[in-house]
């Protein structure tokens, strides 16, 4: 714990705009304190979240990642979330088999009405990175072209 | 071998098909032959050594457009065949597929069910050289799994010949191609090249036969097809496919369940 006591871990939050969005809104709007270690990113709905992004995410230097959206069956496109969480259970399979540490990519339901449950998600992850420290493993990968010799260095 | 010439010969000089496409002897192992007459027929092979998925040729427009057209397919190539169908890539009227059964017999195929009876005596098992790989990587943890696949991507360059050898990369634009906004970018590096597989595999989810095309097709001997063999494997009893069997619920990633699983959704 000692060595990430400085260390505040950048977490990128992919949510969408009619549950989460609104939910992180209410959060505000209650008073609510959490980390501000999240930079919100709102999309239309959690099926119009590239798997991409998320790995586009820790290229460009996060350590976590949120992904949010309305819960099942509480879609405004009926059915966006019911895509999207199976893309996640393909994406979570491929990324495991690859070696990318799935730990940092937290996935949720958070709904317009959930202002403590944003707060609360929120506040764990940036605990959960914490722990874990910089994603320095993915980075050092994403850095190659400015830091020559990955693999001399390994 | 004899009854598969004679009759490629015949479909081609009575005009039921102006094309048949097989393999012929290579210089170190079979490659794909086009008959266009019935001469060429002469040099048509068909057995164990042809693994070469010939089902990459027949959604390219240019070569079978318009034509009436015959493949000689081994099991894998027929089940390529069968989730090109499914995703309809193809239609019946213009293909006839042959293949060589078991007990050395010529089958003929003209229509899908037909296929789909056929290949569905077929278990997908994996082979040796697969057993060996894929066992090797789930016995390690995942920073090994990072660095066996940062050191095996290192030596990718980009050629996209797994995209060129894969019958169900059939897209007309690529996303490594679009560039506003450049998605993966287009240098080998280990990040582009890892985004570019990880893509890979999420475009071949549900879809992917594991006919081991893509492997084959690496100039470097990146174990590529594996990503996608075990991801189908992985994923098979939750999405409710059988690897290797045309998918009979539509593409996995563009329907789903009410119960999917989610015990990692917080």
């Amino acid at each position: 714990m000692s060595s990430n006591t400085d260390f505040e871990p950048k977490i990128i939050a992919f949510v969408c705009n009619w549950c989460t969005y609104a939910g992180a809104d209410l959060t505000g709007t209650s008073r609510l304190k959490y980390a501000t270690n999240v930079k919100i990113v709102r999309f239309p709905c959690t099926g119009r979240i590239d798997f991409l992004l998320l790995l586009k995410s820790f290229a460009q230097g996060a350590d976590g990642v949120i992904v949010s959206g309305c819960h099942p069956n509480d879609c405004h496109y009926t059915s966006g979330n019911f895509h999207a969480r199976r893309r996640w259970i393909a994406f979570r399979s491929i990324l495991d088999l690859m070696g990318v540490d799935i730990r940092r990519i937290q996935y949720s339901w958070v709904s317009a009405a959930e202002g403590s449950k944003w707060a609360d998600l929120v506040n764990n992850t940036v605990a959960d990175i914490r722990a874990l420290g910089p994603y320095a493993e993915y980075q050092k990968v994403a850095d190659y072209l400015e830091k020559e010799g990955y693999n001399e260095e390994a | 071998m004899k009854k598969l010439r004679d009759r490629a010969a015949e479909l081609l000089s009575q005009g039921v098909v102006s094309l048949v496409i097989g393999y012929e002897e290579g210089t170190k192992r079979p490659r794909p032959l086009f008959c266009r007459n019935s001469e060429s027929t002469e040099k048509l092979i068909f057995d164990s050594r042809c693994f070469h998925n010939l089902a990459v040729y027949i959604t390219k427009k240019e070569l079978v457009g318009k034509e009436h057209f015959a493949v000689t397919a081994p099991i894998s190539t027929l089940r390529s065949i069968m989730q090109l169908y499914v995703e309809n890539q193809l239609s019946e009227e213009k293909l006839l597929v042959i293949t060589v059964d078991l007990s050395g017999e010529l089958r003929e195929f003209t229509t899908f069910d037909e296929i789909a009876a056929y290949v569905a005596q077929f278990e997908l098992k994996r082979g040796e050289r697969e057993q060996e790989i894929l066992t090797k990587i789930e016995g390690m943890s995942r920073e090994e799994r990072w660095k066996f696949w940062m050191e095996e991507m290192s030596h990718c360059f980009k050629c996209y010949a797994c995209r060129s050898a894969c019958p169900l990369c059939y897209c007309s634009k690529c996303v490594v191609e679009v560039n506003r906004p450049q998605w993966i970018n287009p240098w080998p590096a280990p990040l582009a090249n890892m985004e570019w597989h990880i893509n890979r595999a999420m475009h071949m989810v549900g879809r992917c036969t594991a006919c081991g095309a893509c492997g084959d097709a690496c100039p470097v001997g990146i174990p590529i097809d594996l990503i996608t063999r075990k991801m189908m494997e992985d994923l098979a009893p939750e999405f409710g496919y059988v690897p290797g069997q045309p998918a009979k619920q539509g593409n996995a990633l563009s329907s789903w369940k009410l119960d999917d699983r989610e015990q990692f959704i917080r």
